[in-house]
């Protein structure tokens, strides 16, 4: 049968106005329904023809899952936050000005006004084959198109790569990462709260999925705890073009000194791999340290151990690298160096 | 002319409200009671061939009215041009629908059905089989020696060599594989050319000079990326065909249409008030338009093709892409004594475009060389169809060259401004081959004139000071590019009536495609008929409104053709009014001067040009348009009958002489910054500095030359196509993927200047600016990162950071030069 990639198919629009309403009919129509945030990712998907649903599941409407609050001296993040309020937020800025960064380099305006916190950290991948309805591994398939010697995979991984080689495209999830944060998953009555370095998941754990999110569960908030607060933060987006573009490779860390020693560190890049990649050897390495040229030039060649480059993403492995040591050092290479 | 000064001043343009409220309406805005919808089957395939199809499930579904097959289509047809010339029509060339699709994407079928829901499950319904047949989408792939052919019967366009008369046919071409022992150096094959011009003695300039290079540079293919897609309306009232679509050119494609359709131009109507971009992408409409148009006939409804982004991507073109190889051998003080440059061009596998051998025409002019060769090679890939696009070839030639003079003014040791300065064309200066021992010239150049500008303007010295000097991470570059490309034609026509009222009513076949040339250029004779601006009408955008025969608003035509046939149809309007004016108050027509909306002489006789109209109604005749010039257009004649007996006609031939061909020049200067940490980098500042004539309308030519500007630095930022040569599919198939420039990526406060002097050759001394400030933006910002991180580390544009962080990285190049789509 032939493909036509425009208009979306008629569908059941389901649109609760309360978080309860909304958990129960994520629960009941499981098999058939798919939620929908902002839908900057979900719209795609379904105009495209690519992927299709009987129902979909508007949380437009569902006022609890917005907004910033405290919790216990750290945050509580409505998932359907727009990525405009997450930025804009004043709470976020004092405490957390990394993720407020990091939302703020999100696409463009009117995506970051439109889409939220949580549709951006459960987005799926941007890997132009995937994208385009090639059958392969992650849609189900047998072969990963953008690993072969033909491939087009500058924007592609260089690290954890297992038979498919497609990219977190997140730009606020290497932030939660970095700061420990929580997701909370409602299913039916039940809440489970997952560590954000859990709630990603590579194609060696999951090729079909980037999260934990199974069928029935509806990411409700994102917590940040207190834990690193006021700790020296930094993010930065490498992209192509000054806005509406996805990060090539990004990086957040949140760095807790006493007298020039680095105490503990996170240290997160995010593209490199199909989940944002906390580099722990990177952390354990700074633990300690003075922070001087020899720490900073250390942390960028740990962190791009093990990378093995496509034919067309080896610059991935410097900007990596180059990053990570700017995330340690707190900036770019200054004037003075 | 009394305080009526009009050109070269600002003004509220007629669309203007409409396009900031948002009233304006576009093809696609329109709607009709019982309108149909239509949505499009295109190819999977790069290559193929309809083997079987299965509609009837897709036919038998509630709603669907008609599917649209290639057999359905009218052939092609010959075509006659406004000149007598009779263009035979091309039977391998790009239909609205195929069976034997050459690109993915190309439509194949169309379904018209009661609403798009409807229409796109029909297509989901079809069961349709392709034949897979050969395919390459690397144009040097396809001319190695076993390399595919984009078509079965070869992957070039040519004429027989013993018969040079024979329409136009696909033949192959193919290199030896010797030809391609460089490649791996990075170094363009240089097998047998379809075209070959030279000029001059290149051996000698070869032996004389103090530097020769021989450099490599290829630039991309990049989409048009009209924000308007391709959408139409179409619906027949009376046996006329009515069509909503986007277009270059308002009455020309009114001929199109005909010609497509194989119609009678009288029945055609085409309604474009406003048209969302076109950049030569649809100089004459599309001919994508007449599927509408053919499914209304079928199914007696009207219809709407609305064009998604994706389908935009595929039917709206491309600009061909050129692989340029330049032999340059120079003086010391920077003279170019010698250039042999051999380009190969990527062509859809449809009509081919001349990008390839213009991109040495354009080189020979911008930096007259005393001696040149050039070979251009024009080669067929499975991939969309190629259109002119803004300074088509000469945008790509420049780009190979630029770089060029760049590395040559280091390694002599010249200022960048100062090689290009010693290479400008000066005055008449003349241009490609020669023809027996005449080698035809420019009208006019003043290019020294806008270095010199922009030198002073863009504080060089200053910029130039800073330029490769590193601080942290950051490192600063500063460039220089000149640019040219043709810039008005001629012969057209202007056609306006003053009515009893006292109002001037002009009417104006321009395409409003953003340029405001559809309103500018009549500013002309409003001026000269002393008529204020808010006693002027301009009907346009509605063929109906009896047009005259106007340009083709691409290539800069425009404001020359057009301002040449206002000043024709104002000058004849004049000479008709100093007649009447004579007969009814007495003395010399001669003496009587239009101005302040009366007609005087300096005795004081006088009457209002209102008066004149009435006058002229009386008296008929050539006066009010009931006898009409005879060498003016049938379309122009049908127009000016409909309006004849109104009032005062102007309505004229532009029969100027000029001497030369009209080339608009401009300086472009940019400063960048690299950050070596990321390979990213910004441009910190722009400016442009045109030549092309008197300026008309300081705001749209500020618009022209900055927005021209960024769809340069858009080719040397990161836009591009993209294909996996091994399916010959298409990757970048959104705009997010295929990265044209956004309004963050280009400076804030780009600046842009003109000498403003006139050109000899035109009575407005106006020229057109739209194509020549695109290679200047692209190969400034090229030449300003060079400047910055050094020579010898990208050969291909765009460069994105990835190539400048690996090539600083490694310490030399690291790209693929050669390899198209990536």
């Amino acid at each position: 049968m032939a493909t036509v990639r425009d208009v979306i198919p008629p569908f059941q629009l389901l649109q609760p106005s309360s978080l309860e309403e909304a958990v129960e009919l994520v629960a009941d129509r499981r098999d058939d329904a798919w939620i929908i945030a902002g839908g900057m990712d979900s719209l795609d998907w379904l105009k495209d023809r690519t992927k299709r649903t009987e129902a979909i599941i508007d949380l437009s409407q569902v006022d609890e899952l917005r907004g910033v609050r405290e919790l216990d001296g750290g945050l509580e993040i409505g998932a359907m936050t727009t990525l405009t309020d997450v930025a804009e937020s004043p709470l976020v800025r004092e405490r957390f000005g990394l993720l407020a960064e990091a939302a703020s380099l999100v696409a463009s305006p009117q995506i970051r006004h439109q889409g939220t916190l949580g549709g951006n950290v459960s987005q799926d991948t941007r890997c132009w084959y995937y994208r385009s309805g090639w059958t392969c591994y992650r849609a189900g398939g047998n072969t990963c198109y953008a690993d072969t010697p033909s491939a087009i995979n500058r924007e592609h991984a260089i690290l954890h790569a297992s038979r498919c080689v497609a990219v977190s495209p997140s730009d606020t999830a290497p932030p939660l990462v970095a700061l420990d944060a929580q997701m909370v998953i409602r299913r039916g009555e039940r809440e489970r709260v997952v560590e954000a370095a859990d709630y990603f998941v590579g194609p060696d754990l999951d090729i079909m999925r980037m999260t934990v999110l199974e069928p029935g569960d509806l990411l409700t908030a994102i917590r940040i705890p207190s834990t690193w607060s006021g700790a020296r933060f930094y993010f930065e987006k490498v992209r192509d073009r000054e806005v509406w573009d996805f990060p090539l490779v990004n990086v957040a860390s949140a760095i807790r000194e006493s007298g020039g020693r680095i105490e503990d560190a996170r240290v997160v890049v995010g593209a490199v791999a199909a989940r944002p990649l906390r580099l722990t050897a990177v952390e354990q390495g700074l633990a300690g340290q003075l922070l001087n040229a020899q720490t900073i030039a250390r942390a960028g060649e740990v962190a791009v151990e093990g990378a093995r480059p496509l034919r067309y993403n080896g610059y991935k492995v410097p900007l990596m690298r180059n990053l990570v040591q700017r995330a340690v050092r707190g900036g770019p290479l200054p004037a003075s160096a | 002319m009394g305080d009526n000064r009009l050109v070269g001043q600002n003004y509220r343009t007629p669309d203007l409200v409409a396009k900031v409220t948002g009233q304006a309406k576009y093809s696609e805005d329109f709607r009709v009671d019982g309108m149909l919808y239509v949505k499009l089957l295109l190819s999977p395939v790069p290559h193929g061939r309809v083997r079987s199809i299965d509609t009837s499930a897709a036919e038998a579904m509630p709603g669907v009215r008609a599917i649209l097959r290639a057999s359905d289509m009218p052939a092609p047809a010959d075509v006659v041009t406004d000149l007598g010339e009779t263009i035979e029509a091309n039977l391998k060339g790009e239909q609205a629908l195929t069976d034997e699709p050459l690109y993915a994407g190309e439509p194949v079928l169309a379904v018209a059905a009661v609403d798009e829901e409807t229409a796109a499950a029909a297509i989901e319904a079809i069961d349709i089989d392709f034949e897979p047949l050969p395919f390459v989408v690397d144009p040097l792939v396809t001319l190695r020696p076993d390399g595919p052919n984009a078509r079965l019967e070869g992957n070039c366009w040519g004429r027989p060599a013993d018969n040079p008369q024979a329409p136009i046919d696909v033949q192959e071409i193919k290199w030896a594989s010797a030809d391609f022992g460089e490649v791996r150096e990075g170094r363009l094959p240089e097998g047998d050319a379809q075209e070959e011009w030279q000029f001059g003695d290149l051996d000698a300039g070869f032996r004389e000079a103090s530097l020769v290079l021989d450099e490599t540079f290829s630039t991309a293919n990049n989409q048009h990326h009209v924000l308007e897609p391709r959408s139409a309306l179409a619906y027949w009232q009376n046996g006329k065909l009515f069509v909503h679509a986007g277009t270059q050119s308002a009455v020309q494609t009114v001929a199109s249409l005909a010609r497509w359709m194989q119609m009678d131009m009288e029945d055609v109507v085409l309604i474009t008030e406003y048209t969302g971009g076109g950049f030569g992408s649809r100089a004459t409409g599309a001919v994508i338009y007449t599927i509408p148009a053919v499914l209304s006939r079928m199914t007696g409804s009207p219809v709407m093709m609305r064009i998604s982004r994706e389908e935009e991507q595929y039917i709206g073109g491309i600009r061909p892409a050129i692989h340029g190889r330049v032999r340059a051998g120079f003086a010391s003080d920077g003279r170019l004594l010698a250039l042999d440059m051999t380009c190969v061009g990527e062509n859809s596998a449809y009509e081919p475009q001349g990008d390839a051998g213009f991109a040495g025409t354009i080189v020979s002019l911008l930096y007259q060389p005393r001696a040149m060769r050039m070979r251009g090679t024009t080669v067929l890939t499975n991939t969309p169809p190629r259109r002119a696009q803004s300074q088509p070839g000469g945008m790509q030639g420049i780009t190979i060259m630029e770089p060029v003079m760049s590395k040559a003014a280091r390694q002599l040791g010249i200022d960048q401004v100062a090689i290009r300065r010693v290479n400008a064309p000066v005055g008449k200066a003349p241009f490609g081959p020669a023809f027996g021992d005449f080698r035809p010239t420019c009208t006019s150049s003043f290019l020294v004139e806008a270095l010199d500008r922009g030198v002073e303007l863009f504080d060089w010295p200053t910029r130039l000071a800073r330029s490769g000097q590193r601080s942290g991470s950051k490192v600063r570059g500063a460039g220089v590019s000149v640019s040219t490309f043709v810039a008005g034609s001629t012969g057209f026509d202007g056609l306006f009536v003053i009515r009893p009222d006292g109002r001037m009513y002009i009417q104006s076949g321009v395409g409003n495609l953003g340029t405001e040339s559809f309103s500018d250029v009549h500013r002309v004779a409003a001026e000269m008929m002393g008529i204020p601006w808010d006693k002027v009408e301009i009907a346009w955008g509605d063929t109906s409104q009896n047009l005259p025969w106007t340009c083709v608003s691409g290539g800069s035509q425009t404001t020359h053709a057009m301002t040449r046939a206002a000043h024709a149809a104002a000058s004849d309007a004049i000479a008709k009014a100093q007649q009447i004016a004579a007969s009814v108050l007495g003395g010399n027509p001669a003496d009587y001067r239009c101005a302040n909306e009366r007609i005087s002489d300096r005795s004081g006789r006088s009457m209002t040009l209102a008066q004149v109209a009435q006058r002229a109604v009386q008296m008929g005749g050539r006066y009010d348009g009931h006898e009409l010039p005879e060498d003016i257009n049938e379309f122009t004649v049908r127009s000016a009958e409909a309006l004849a007996g109104e009032g005062l006609m102007g309505v004229a031939r532009d029969n100027y002489e000029r001497d030369g061909t009209t080339f608009a020049f401009v300086a472009g200067f940019a400063e960048v910054e690299v950050d070596v940490e990321t390979g990213d980098y910004r441009i910190l500042d722009y400016l442009a500095v045109g030549d092309s004539g008197t300026i008309i309308h300081p705001k749209s030519y500020g618009g022209q030359i900055l927005g021209r500007s960024v769809l340069g630095m858009g080719h040397a930022l990161a836009q591009k196509t993209v294909y996996d040569q091994h399916y010959g599919l298409p990757l970048a198939t959104r705009m997010y993927q295929s990265r044209p420039p956004t309004i963050l990526d280009v400076p804030r406060n780009m600046q842009w200047d003109a000498v403003d002097l006139p050109d000899p050759e035109t009575p407005v001394g106006a020229k057109g600016i739209g194509e020549p400030p695109v290679a200047a933006g692209a190969a400034a910002v090229l030449n300003a990162l060079s400047a910055a991180i050094g020579d010898d580390l990208f050969q291909r544009s765009p460069v994105t950071l990835d190539t400048i962080l690996m090539a600083l990285e490694h310490g030399q190049a690291m790209q693929e030069p050669l390899t198209a789509h990536i």
